[in-house]
Parts: structure tokens; sequence; C-alpha cells
């Protein structure tokens, strides 16, 4: 099954009330995929076909002030000019779910893979979860509508896979049945809503006397998250064998003195890399983030802590400074002696092959780090 | 009566002595009742009522950000049609949130037909962060962005005319109103309820603030605006024309004169030309909805 359709198969279980999107490469076949559900009636959703991702994810804000569960896809470009209202869901407590196809920002225009485009949302108040491969990208979508309506947490989340390597990918994919999500996943129920019934304000706004308690609310719902994403995912995992308890997950790392840490679909790469470079006698092993917000800062600092040193494969890039998960990664480490390298790697869809995991390591064995891997001297 | 109408729109909010936009709001949920949803552009408006922890909203109110009150109402009416609630929704917005940046979701919204009312407060200028022109401005109005100068007469561009453009889309009714005139704001808030589809009411809301004159004079001006011919009261069902205020003309002095954003055009002299120029704008207005009242003689 092709990722963007096992993703849109997930959605439907989740039963969205209101969907609202907009067509966007390579995003697109998710939202193609889901009206064609609606207009064969095997999806009992309203769908809104907007004139830009800015009103698709206003749209969601509002069907969720009225109390539907929705949902909405979008990658790069389109993410980008939905980033005001992201804050706004956020700040207006709004659990909409929202695939994010990774995908590179222009210019130059790149419609090929990288995180940049989510990344760059990081202090938005979204969760951020990162799929390795189509499995997980749907199963996150079932977690993703747990977590973000929890009464305690009521944040958006995005959930993240990149672009064309997985959602343009045919992978075998367990779908789930409509009974088992309905039995994960119970009917929205919205803690306020629009109703005429019983008036109330949203979205109001606050002076200097109340605006940083709003952002304490907000930042504490991102950290409380880590412990139901951990209870939703364990749940998950007693329900269907596959468990998402840990928003990290370590491959290899007991006695590793290289970590790599890496996001989204470069692990599996990372994963057979490590293998390889395993029978070569390197002690190499990986660190995967599926939760980059809320950062499991605990959790990287326990699996690093031990490792001689931390190669961070970074498909981003905060230009001026580091990739985004390096800086994390070397804040969560701080006060231990081990050094991070940071690689910014495969960004705008460059090509990333078990050979250029060993070259990382390679360069972290050497001390060599902190730039950005494979560059074409030629035409610089 | 008077009372019951209150009760939605509560007292204490802190707009200006002499908002019209204030006026407004009352007389828009005296005549849409309490099975209302209201969504709020980012404006003077939304500033006013809702100062958290207090609002002066006794109906559902949401307000998300300045340009997509339009989407909002669209992702609201979704969800209340699959939830087969009976709620009709409203959308408000300034001038700036409606021809200006609010103009793609507003666009949007009425090509997909959506069940709902956009209603326009129209006070000509940014009045929320200082009075700075928008596309509603009208030509010659002094602003902070488009200010009377020695080499400027002041906004160089008639106003868009956004009631044509939104009936250009379809729109099944279309209307403009006064506050100058509550009893017609609130019949045609209404009938916009009323009616099936995307409805737009744009309303003259004088500014005192903004235009340049004393807060209990508000009435009188958007009277004398209408009786110039310099703002039109009209209806259109499905693109036609069928409704007009008409009125006995008096000439544009007799409004410019009154605010401070046209005193350019008097002093410190008389700038005929300019007052010309816009006394034709007025003459157009009237034969093109055929406002006036010929007195017999």
């Amino acid at each position: 099954m092709e990722g963007s359709h096992a993703v849109a198969h997930a959605v439907k279980y989740c039963r969205p009330q209101v969907i609202a999107a907009y067509p966007i490469t390579p995003q697109t076949h998710i939202v193609e995929a889901l009206a064609d559900m609606v207009a064969n009636c095997h999806l009992d959703a309203e769908y809104i076909t907007v004139e830009s991702e800015f009103s698709a994810l206003s749209a969601c804000l509002g069907a969720s002030a009225a109390g539907s569960r929705v949902y909405s896809a979008t990658t790069s470009q389109g993410l980008a000019l939905m980033f005001e209202v992201c804050f706004n869901c956020a700040g207006m407590r709004m659990p909409v779910v929202m695939s994010i196809v990774n995908r590179a920002l222009g210019a130059p225009l790149s419609i090929w893979n990288d995180q940049q485009d989510s990344i760059s949302l990081r202090d938005s108040g979204w969760l951020q979860l990162y799929a390795e491969d189509n499995q997980e990208a749907t199963d996150l979508h079932y977690l993703a509508y747990k977590v973000a309506e929890d009464r305690n947490i009521l944040l958006p989340a995005f959930v993240c896979f990149d672009g064309f390597i997985l959602s343009h990918t045919y992978e075998p994919v367990d779908t789930l049945t409509q009974e088992q999500v309905d039995r994960y996943l119970p009917a929205y129920r919205p803690l306020h809503r629009l109703d005429s019934e019983d008036p109330m304000s949203f979205g109001m706004f606050a002076s200097p006397d109340y605006y940083m308690e709003f952002r304490y609310q907000i930042d504490k719902a991102q950290k409380d998250a880590a412990q139901v994403i951990s209870r939703a995912g364990k749940e998950f995992g007693e329900m269907f064998g596959r468990d998402y308890s840990e928003m990290v997950e370590g491959y290899r790392l007991e006695d590793a003195d290289c970590a790599l840490v890496a996001m989204g679909s470069i692990c599996g790469t990372a994963k057979d890399a490590i293998d390889e470079m395993r029978r070569d006698g390197k002690k190499v092993g990986l660190l995967k983030l599926r939760t980059f917000r809320p950062f499991p800062e605990k959790e990287v600092r326990s699996a690093l802590s031990g490792v001689s040193r931390v190669a961070v494969l970074d498909k981003n890039i905060s230009l001026g400074a580091k990739g985004a998960v390096a800086l994390e990664v070397k804040d969560a480490l701080y006060g231990t002696q081990v050094p991070v390298l940071d690689y910014i790697i495969a960004l705008g869809g460059r090509d990333v092959r078990k050979k250029d995991i060993r070259g990382v390591v390679e360069m972290a064995e050497k001390g060599k780090g902190d730039l950005f891997y494979g560059l074409r001297q030629e035409v610089l | 009566m008077a009372e019951e109408s209150c009760t939605l729109f509560e007292s204490g909010h802190r707009a200006c002595g002499g908002c019209a936009a204030a006026l407004a709001a009352r007389t828009i949920l005296d005549a849409a009742g309490k099975d209302i949803i209201v969504v709020s552009a980012t404006g003077c408006m939304e500033v006013f009522t809702t100062p958290y922890p207090e609002t002066v909203w006794k109906v559902p109110w949401i307000h998300s950000l300045f340009e997509n009150n339009s989407a909002v109402a669209s992702g609201i009416i979704a969800s209340l049609k699959k939830q087969g609630r009976k709620e009709k929704v409203i959308a408000i917005g300034g001038d700036g949130g409606t021809f200006d940046i609010g103009m793609l979701c507003i666009s949007g919204a009425f090509e997909r037909g959506h069940d709902f009312l956009y209603i326009c407060y129209d006070n000509e200028a940014y009045m929320n962060t200082g009075i700075q022109r928008s596309g509603a401005t009208p030509y010659d109005a002094s602003t902070t962005t488009s200010p009377a100068g020695k080499c400027s007469m002041g906004n160089r561009r008639p106003k868009k005319d956004l009631p044509m453009i939104l009936a250009a889309h379809g729109a099944p009714y279309v209307a403009t109103a006064s506050v100058a005139y509550l009893p017609d704001l609130k019949k045609k808030v209404e009938k916009g309820l009323q009616t099936e589809g995307p409805c737009y009411l744009q309303v003259h809301a004088p500014c005192c603030t903004g235009w340049g004159f004393e807060g209990e004079k508000t009435m009188n001006i958007g009277k004398l605006a209408i009786e110039t011919g310099l703002w039109v009261n009209y209806e259109m069902e499905d693109g036609k024309v069928t409704k007009v205020k008409k009125v006995v003309r008096k000439p544009v002095d007799a409004y410019l004169k009154e605010q401070k954003r046209f005193r350019h055009l008097f002093k410190p002299s008389r700038n005929e030309p300019e007052i010309a120029k816009i006394q034709a704008m007025a003459d157009r207005n009237a034969e093109r909805f055929g406002i006036d009242i010929k007195l017999k003689k």
C-alpha cells in the first residue's frame, strides 16, 4: 500500500468529522484519497475544499472550536503559509491533527524531502511526532488524536513523515480495522465548544497581566504530554502489538561508542548501515527520536550519556546556527563530557545511502563535524 | 424590547464614546437573537469587547486572526452541519479585515457557498492601529498613511466596490446599511440570516476618533453621508439592485466639512477642483442607484 493511502485509511478510521485541505506535493495523495472516500460514502465527514492552506487550518480551527474532530494535511510552503494559524491553534488549545509530509522549503524551490518545514514550527506549541516507516506513520495518527484530545493536554499535533521516501513508497502496512481503532480512540468529546446553549468567548486578547500565564500553560501541557504519549503508546502496544511507549528508540546502543541521532525514514538506512559497521567491528548505534515536541530531554540524556561521541543527522538547518536536533541534543547532554557533532544531511531530497552513514561515522571518529555532509565542492 | 436587546451585547465595553461599531454590534445581535455564533476578525470591535477575562458577548463568540474569520466560519458551519445543529453563523470584520487582508478567505468562503452572513463594519480605515488607509478609505481622506500635505490631498483612490465584487461571486443577498438607520440595519441582518447561502452586509460606521468629529455627532455624520450620496444604502438580490434608500440630495460639502479628515479641502482655502471630483462621485452614485427624490415644484 502507498504510504499516503495507508495514512488516509488511518485517518478515516479516526472518524474525523471535518476535513479541510489544499493540494500540495507530496501531500496531495492523502487528501485525494480522503475526498474519494467521502464521495463514495466510505467516510462520513464534511470535506471543505479551501482556497489556501492558510484557510485549511483556519477552517479546522473553527470546526474544532465548534466541537468536531478535524483533520488536515500539508507540507513545506503550505505549512509556512499556515504559520500564523499554527500558533493560534496551539494557543487556543484546539486538538487538530495534521499530517506533515516533510518537504524542503524554498528558495530555491524544492518538492523533495527534508524536515525543515515542521522543524521550523518547533516553537508553535504543536506536538511533533516523526515516523520512520509507513507502519509507524499510520499508527502515529491514532496515537496523535488520542494524545491531542486528552483533556489534560488539548494541543494540536503534527504527524510527520518524509515526502516521497515514505508518502509515495509502497510497503505492507497493517492499518487495523475500524472496530480496533474505535476501541482505542473513542469519539471526540470536546471540553468546551461554541454553543448557543452555553455561550463562551474564544480567542480573547490578553493584556500583559495575563499573557505569560497562557504561554506557561501551553508549555506545561507540552511537557505533560510526554507521560500521556507514553501511556497512549503503551496502550497501543498492548492492543495491537506495536509498542510506542518510548518517545525515543535505541538501536544497538547498549555498547555503542558512537551514537547516531536521527528522525524519520533516515533511521531505516542508518540501522542497515549500523548492522554492516557492526560486522566490521565498529561499535555504532542509533537513537531514533519519535517525538520532537515535547523534546524527550531526559530520555536522550539517559540513552546517550554513556557513549563516546554523538553524531546527529539533521535534515534541517537553523541557518546561522546548527541543525535543530543537534542543538536540542547538546542541551540534553549539557554537563556531560559527550561530544555532539552535527551533520546537515539530505536537504532538499539529496539521497542518503549506507555509505553516507558510514562516512558520517568515520568523520565523527576523527572529531570532524558541525558541517554540511556531502557538499558538491565543484558547484560551490 | 430594548432591555432584551442589551442582554446579548453587554454594556461596559471599551469602545470610544460615540462608536458606531459598538452600536452596530448591539443592533446586529438584537436582530440575530441568541442562536448565533459570531466570528470576529482582529480589530477595534474584537479588542474593545474582549479584554480577557471580560467579554461583552452573550452569544458564542470566537476570534482567531485578522484575516481568517470567513475561513474559521467555514469550519464552524461544516461542524454544525455534521452535528445537525441549527445555529446561524455571522462573521464580523472591519474594513481592513474585510476589504484588504481577509479578502482571500472571504472570496473562498463565498465561492464555496457556505450559509453565513458576513458583516463589515466599515469605518473606512485601520482604526485599531491608528487610522491608516485601507481599500475602503474614500478619495481624498487624510489618514496617517495617506496624510494630506503640501504635495498630497490625502487618499488617492476611491473606495473598493466590495459589494459588487461579492455579488459577482453569486451571493444571493448583498446589502449596505448605516448605523444612522438602525431599524433598516436590523431588517437587513434578519434578511441576511434568513437567506440561504453566503450573504454580505456592509455597514457604514462613522468613527469619531478616526474621522475627526465629536462623538455625539455619529448619527448625523452617518445621515449626511447618505444625504449627500457619498454612501448609498441598497440591497441586491441575486446580483440585481432591488431596493435603494432615496434622498433629497445635499451638496457633498455638507458631509465633508464636518470631518477633520477632509479639512484640507477647505483650509487654508477651498479646493474647488477636488471638491468637484467628490461631488462627481456622489452624482455618479445617484445616477447608478437612482437615489434622487425629484421634488415637485
